[in-house]
Formats: C-alpha cells, sequence, structure tokens
C-alpha cells in the first residue's frame, strides 16, 4: 500500500477530538424501567395527568415488545443486547462547571471550536462560560423570543408546552408517529424527558432560523428527547438541530423522536448535523443513535425536507421520513452520513405516497471509511390513492480504503400504475488515483480527502441553510482530518 | 546549476524493473521529448519525477534546482514546481474547476511565502488563461474534468499549467486523443508558456506533437534506457525508420 493510503487510513482512525468530560451534578432517580418509573419521572416534571396517561399507555406497549422479544433486529448493524433495566431513565438538566473565562478551558478544545468556526459566544455558550454584559446569552436568547413572540411563533421546550399549550399538545402528540410505532419510538414515548417544541401560525413565516442553541434551557436535553413542529396554514418553518460542536454523553442509547405536521401550504425544513461520540478507534464505547423521525404532509401543497449530516455516533438507526398526504404535496430528504473507524449506520428514509401528484426526491450520500459500514435504506411506496406520484433517488456511496463497507436497500412499492419512479445509485472509492492528481497540483493529502469529501457531498451541502453548511463542511474535514490545531 | 539532473535513475513496479539506468540533464528554457515504444518506460520517468509512490528508485537520484527531488512527497514537488499533465486526467465530482484551480495555486503560493489570491484577484488571471486555451467560460462552473470530452480534459490540464506557472512541465502523452485543432490549441498554449526559466520535458509516442512543441532535444527510450539523444531531427528520422531502428543501432552500438 502506498504512503498515500496509509495517510488515508490514518485519517480515517482518528480519535474522537471532543470527548472532554465536565463536572456533572445529576438529579437522577435510580435505574431501571417500571410504571412506578414512569409516574416518578411524571411527577418530576409537574405534568398533567393526560401525558401519564400517554406515557403509561406507551410503557405498557413497549413492555409488552420488550417481552416478546421484539425489539427491531432488521438494521444491518451489530450490538451487544441492550439491558434496558441498567439505564436510569430521568436525569435533570446537568449543571456544569462554570468557568469565569474560556481561557479556563482546554485549549485543544477551543482548536476545535476555532477549526469549526464556532463564533465566539456560542463557544463560551457551549463551554459554560459566565458570558459578559455584550454577549449575554439569556438576553440574546430574550431578544429573539421577543421577536419570536411579535411574529406568534411559539418555541419553548416540551415541557414548557405541555405546562403552557397543552391543547397543541393533545392534539399533535402522537399523530405522526405514535406510541405504538416501533420499539425505540414506544420506549422514547415513554420515558422521554425533554425537548423542543414548535408552532407556527397559520400564514406565519417564521422570522428567523430555529436552533436549539438559542433555547439555553434546552441546551441539555437528556437521551429520550422529543421534538413537535406544527407548522399551520401557509406558514413556514427552518429548524436547526444538533450542533457541530462536542456532546458526549456518558450514556449509551439516545434513543429520541421527532414529529412535524404541515398543514395546508405550509413547508417545514429541518436539518439535523449530528456528532454525537462515536467510539474510540476500536469502537469501544460511543452512542447508539435510534431515532425516530416522521413528517406529516398533512395539507395540500404542503413540503417538508430532511436535511441530515451525520458524522457521529456508533451506530445509528434512523430514518427520517415523509408521509404524503396533502395532494401535491413535497417530501425531500438529502442526507450525508459518515462512518469511520467501526461506525455502523444504517439510516435512509420512507417516503409514503397517499395523495394525488405528491412528489418526493430521496438524495442519500454515504462515506464509509476505516472498518465503517454504511447502509442505505429506503422505502418509496405509492398507494392506490396517489394519482400521478412521482419519486427521484439518487444513493451514492463513497469508500475510503479498502476495509469499509457499503450497502443499499431500496424498497419500492407501486400501488398506481400512473407512478413515476427513478433511482439511481453509484458506489466508488477514493482512488490514489484522485488523491495524487490533487496532490501533484500542490494540495496535502488531508486537503485533498476532504475536498474530494466535500465535492461529493455538496449535493446536500446545497440543501443546508447557509451557516449551517459551512460548518457542516468543516465537521466533515476535521471528522477525516483527525488532528486537530 | 541545472534545472534537472536525473542520475542512473533505476525503478522498479511490483519488483519488476521498468527504468535501467537514466541520465538526464535539462536545463532552464529548454525543451526536451522522450520519444519511445509502447512499455519503454516513459510515463513511469514522468510519474517518478510528479513523485507518485506506486513506483520504487532502487539506484540514482533526481535533483530539481540541485534538491532532492527523491525526498520530496507530490505535494512538496509540485510546490517546488513540478507539473505533471496528465496522460489520463481524473475527474472528480462537486469540486468545482476554479475552486479547485485557485487552491492549488494558493497552496503552491503559501509554500513560497507569498499570499494567497483571493476570488476577486484570481478570476481576471483565470480568465485570460480560458482565452489562451480557447476554452468556454462556462467551464469554470463546472465539476474538475467531469463530463469533459478527451479533448477538454487535455486542454484543461494546460490551463492549468498556464495558471500554475511551473519551473519544470511534464507533459505525459499530451497529444494522444486530441484531433488536429485540439493539438494545435494545446500547441499554442504550451508554446506561450516556453520560457527561459522553465524546462519542459514531452512524453510522446508519436512524432506529430513535435511539429507543433519543437523540442531542442530528443530522447530515444527503449526498454528503460535512453539508447539514443540528438536534435529535433531525430524525432523525423525516428518517424521515417520507426523504434525497431533504433534498436538495431544500439545493438550495433553495443557490438
Amino acid at each position: 500500500m502506498s504512503t498515500d493510503m496509509n495517510v488515508v487510513h490514518e485519517l480515517a482512525s482518528r480519535e474522537y477530538e471532543w470527548g472532554f468530560v465536565t463536572d456533572i451534578e445529576e438529579d437522577r432517580i435510580p435505574k431501571g424501567l417500571s410504571e412506578d418509573v414512569i409516574r416518578m419521572i411524571s411527577a418530576k416534571k409537574h405534568e398533567p395527568e393526560f401525558m401519564l396517561e400517554w406515557r403509561l399507555k406507551a410503557y405498557r406497549h413497549w413492555a409488552s415488545l420488550e417481552k416478546s422479544g421484539a425489539e427491531p433486529k432488521w438494521a444491518n448493524v451489530k450490538f451487544p443486547p441492550i439491558d434496558y433495566q441498567d439505564i436510569a431513565y430521568y436525569s435533570a438538566p446537568k449543571q456544569k462547571k462554570q468557568l469565569n473565562s474560556l481561557e479556563e478551558l482546554d485549549p485543544e478544545i477551543l482548536r476545535t471550536y476555532e477549526k469549526l468556526g464556532i463564533p465566539l459566544a456560542e463557544q463560551k455558550l457551549l463551554a459554560n462560560v459566565a458570558v459578559d454584559a455584550v454577549f449575554d446569552s439569556v438576553s440574546v436568547a430574550t431578544t429573539f423570543k421577543a421577536k419570536l413572540a411579535e411574529a406568534g411563533v411559539i418555541f419553548c421546550s416540551f415541557s414548557e408546552a405541555v405546562k403552557n399549550h397543552p391543547e397543541l399538545v393533545k392534539k399533535y402528540l402522537g399523530s405522526v408517529v405514535p406510541h405504538t410505532d416501533n420499539f425505540y419510538a414506544a420506549l422514547n414515548a415513554a420515558v422521554f424527558s425533554d425537548g423542543s417544541f414548535v408552532y407556527v401560525p397559520k400564514g406565519v413565516r417564521c422570522p428567523m432560523e430555529l436552533s436549539t442553541y438559542f433555547r439555553i434551557n434546552a441546551a441539555e436535553t437528556g437521551q429520550f428527547e422529543r421534538t413537535l413542529i406544527v407548522a399551520d396554514e401557509g406558514a413556514y418553518v427552518s429548524y436547526l438541530e444538533g450542533c457541530t460542536a462536542p456532546v458526549r454523553d456518558e450514556n449509551q442509547l439516545h434513543a429520541a423522536v421527532v414529529e412535524l405536521v404541515a398543514l395546508d401550504n405550509a413547508q417545514i425544513r429541518y436539518s439535523t448535523v449530528q456528532n454525537w461520540y462515536p467510539g474510540d478507534k476500536n469502537g469501544k464505547g460511543g452512542i447508539y443513535n435510534f431515532v425516530t423521525k416522521r413528517g406529516k404532509c398533512a395539507g395540500r401543497n404542503s413540503k417538508i425536507s430532511w436535511t441530515q449530516v451525520e458524522t457521529g455516533s456508533a451506530i445509528t438507526w434512523k430514518y427520517p421520513s415523509c408521509i404524503l398526504q396533502g395532494d401535491n404535496s413535497v417530501g425531500e430528504f438529502y442526507s450525508v452520513a459518515l462512518t469511520n473507524n467501526w461506525q455502523q449506520a444504517d439510516t435512509g428514509t420512507k417516503m409514503i405516497h397517499l395523495g394525488k401528484n405528491t412528489r418526493s426526491t430521496i438524495v442519500s450520500k454515504g462515506i464509509s471509511a476505516g472498518h465503517g459500514q454504511n447502509t442505505y435504506r429506503g422505502q418509496v411506496k405509492i398507494l392506490k390513492g396517489a394519482q400521478g406520484a412521482r419519486n427521484y433517488t439518487q444513493c451514492d456511496s463513497l469508500l475510503i480504503g479498502d476495509k469499509c463497507g457499503a450497502h443499499t436497500f431500496p424498497y419500492i412499492e407501486v400501488k398506481n400504475s400512473s407512478a413515476r419512479m427513478e433511482h439511481e445509485a453509484a458506489t466508488s472509492k477514493i482512488g490514489e488515483d484522485q488523491l495524487f492528481y490533487l496532490q501533484q497540483r500542490g494540495l496535502k493529502t488531508e486537503d485533498a480527502v476532504s475536498m474530494i469529501v466535500n465535492g461529493f457531498c455538496k449535493q446536500v451541502f446545497r440543501e443546508l441553510p447557509m451557516e449551517f453548511a459551512v460548518e457542516a463542511q468543516k465537521l466533515l474535514s476535521v471528522s477525516l482530518e483527525g488532528s486537530v490545531g | 546549476m541545472s534545472l534537472l539532473e536525473i542520475k542512473n535513475l533505476h525503478v522498479t513496479v511490483g519488483g519488476q524493473e521498468i527504468l535501467k539506468g537514466i541520465d538526464l540533464t535539462v536545463n532552464a528554457g529548454e525543451v526536451h521529448s522522450i520519444m519511445g515504444p509502447n512499455g519503454s518506460g516513459k510515463s513511469t520517468l514522468a510519474q517518478v519525477l510528479a513523485r507518485r509512490d506506486a513506483y520504487t528508485v532502487t539506484e540514482g537520484s533526481i535533483t530539481l534546482d540541485g534538491k532532492d527531488l527523491l525526498a520530496m512527497k507530490p505535494e512538496e514537488a509540485a510546490c517546488e514546481g513540478v507539473f505533471l499533465a496528465f496522460q489520463y486526467p481524473v475527474e472528480i465530482p462537486g469540486i468545482g474547476n476554479t475552486y479547485f484551480l485557485r487552491s492549488a495555486l494558493n497552496a503552491q503560493r503559501k509554500h513560497r511565502g507569498l499570499d494567497e489570491m483571493d476570488a476577486m484577484d484570481f478570476l481576471p488571471l483565470f480568465r485570460e488563461k480560458l482565452r489562451l486555451l480557447e476554452m468556454d467560460d462556462k467551464l469554470m462552473n463546472r465539476s474538475l474534468n467531469e463530463g469533459f470530452s478527451g479533448g477538454e480534459k487535455k486542454r484543461n490540464e494546460i490551463l492549468q499549467m498556464a495558471v500554475l506557472e511551473p519551473r519544470l512541465a511534464i507533459l505525459d502523452e499530451t497529444d494522444s486523443g486530441l484531433d488536429i485543432d485540439a493539438l494545435r490549441i494545446v500547441a499554442n498554449g504550451v508554446n506561450s508558456l516556453r520560457s527561459p526559466d522553465r524546462a519542459m520535458v514531452v512524453v510522446t509516442h508519436y512524432q506529430r506533437l513535435l511539429n507543433y512543441i519543437v523540442p531542442d532535444f530528443v530522447h530515444v527510450l527503449v526498454d528503460g534506457r535512453i539508447v539514443l539523444s540528438g536534435g529535433k531531427e531525430l524525432a523525423l528520422e525516428l518517424e521515417e525508420k520507426g523504434y525497431a531502428w533504433t534498436e538495431a543501432e544500439t545493438v550495433g552500438v553495443r557490438a
């Protein structure tokens, strides 16, 4: 093997640079799961009766699934059995040790922030530095809140929504991902700790990109968060989830649920950059990211777009999907999934066409490096009433090195003969030829690799909001480059 | 000091010896042509000069401006002014031509202690070179070599060379796959880059290209050795008599 490819292998086997540990004080309940635990969670959160009932229903369903061994096994991933009684299901928002200035922070972490281009104010926030008057995070958040309130947009933590907007929560909670949906969704419904809630009223175009970053009180949501976004008739909202910053969670299982509802003529853009701890280079540790994300285009001419950049987690099991119920509704899925070292990803989407003239687009880019295994799994279903439905699917894989794998499982089910389907797939390898070509023009191996990878992902990055795209691109480069600073 | 000095170069690929003792001196301002039959080691020589490491140098030395070229990585050699116009330029999707070339130029400028060039300064330079190669402005927005015809790829190589302004340009079978018009355009581009500070090594199988890019010296490479060297008229003689003739000559010389 040439030295170039050795460099690639070194890059591919880089270690997680963001695995720093902070002192955490927690309010925890003992490990294990039972009806009592569910009641305790609900009580700790001072929830109304309907929430407790909903949680209990979900718990009972989950318990029956668990008893019958119905944990999903079909995904192309391998992991030892999870002991669900060995997990603590509630820990109150963590209090990080407060620092007086960024100078107290590990310079390595600072360099990572700088490399990722995270603004100073945000760096402070992430590091939990007491912020000065100019960058007062609370006032920043307050300013945004005021602006949102003026527009009538509700953007708050799920707990707050349960308290302040129970009628909306009651109406939409579980309406897209019911508690019976799947094993992990049931678990989430039973124990979810917190999450985000967004409601954009009729005809309102949300005046800014919504990001969890601005909502400090939910910045430390636990491993079972739940997000619900409703765009009422004619509304528009763009939501950014996650952050390219270091997040290390000592717990292993992360089972979140996201529900989106778009009514007539409404549009929701949901962008994710996921960078959970992927485990070390021997495949030890890391997050199991088992997430259920689904949007319902309930109204006519509605549109839901999922864009995700998945670079973290030991195992990713995630299929952001669209139910295209309203006539002329549109679903989109743009995805970049990177698996490195021993990471495994089984990810893709489902596009369920119910309404007439519904359209869906799927663009999936899988990158495998090290011993990473990357699976695209997608389902396109055209039901009987979906006259004139169209789908375009493209799934491409890029292999770096010769120990990784790429797999593609497209499922297509068409029950209406007027449907039009297109499917394209390609697998390529970063070849020595490509690398050498770029190096011969003066580019370093690391820069050459990241240039090739970013080129491969361009179609997806184009769909991300501008700032996020820049961050995602940097993250991808850093993920492959390894060495920080 | 000579710009390029190759001494007793032996190179193996996968254990098999391809170059069996090459000596070659190239001075700034000169254009040398390396000719030879298929499999004689022409492309190997070009790739070794560009520091491709699939090749193992078992003996000999190469210096560039007196510096040890064999100690350099490909990107270092590039930054020191070695440019290879590839026989088969690769396609890389999603990387814009302009962005790529500016990144490459800036990597090299940085190496030389110069300021990086921003997009505003770069564009006029790029446009000028596009005109030199009679290339369409639209190519600026396309991905690197993606969907380019064979001729466009070769022109793009010379375009890059024109922007990067190397000290030593190696053209590996640049004429292959070019029709006569494209050949003329490429040759014009190359000729306009001839300069007293720059040397070129033109690797070709056919004499045709040398009608357009007239070399100062012609070397004939057969079975890993330079068996004949001469002026530009040697190329014509070769065209007439074929490579078998040189082998006969060599045998004659040895005998």
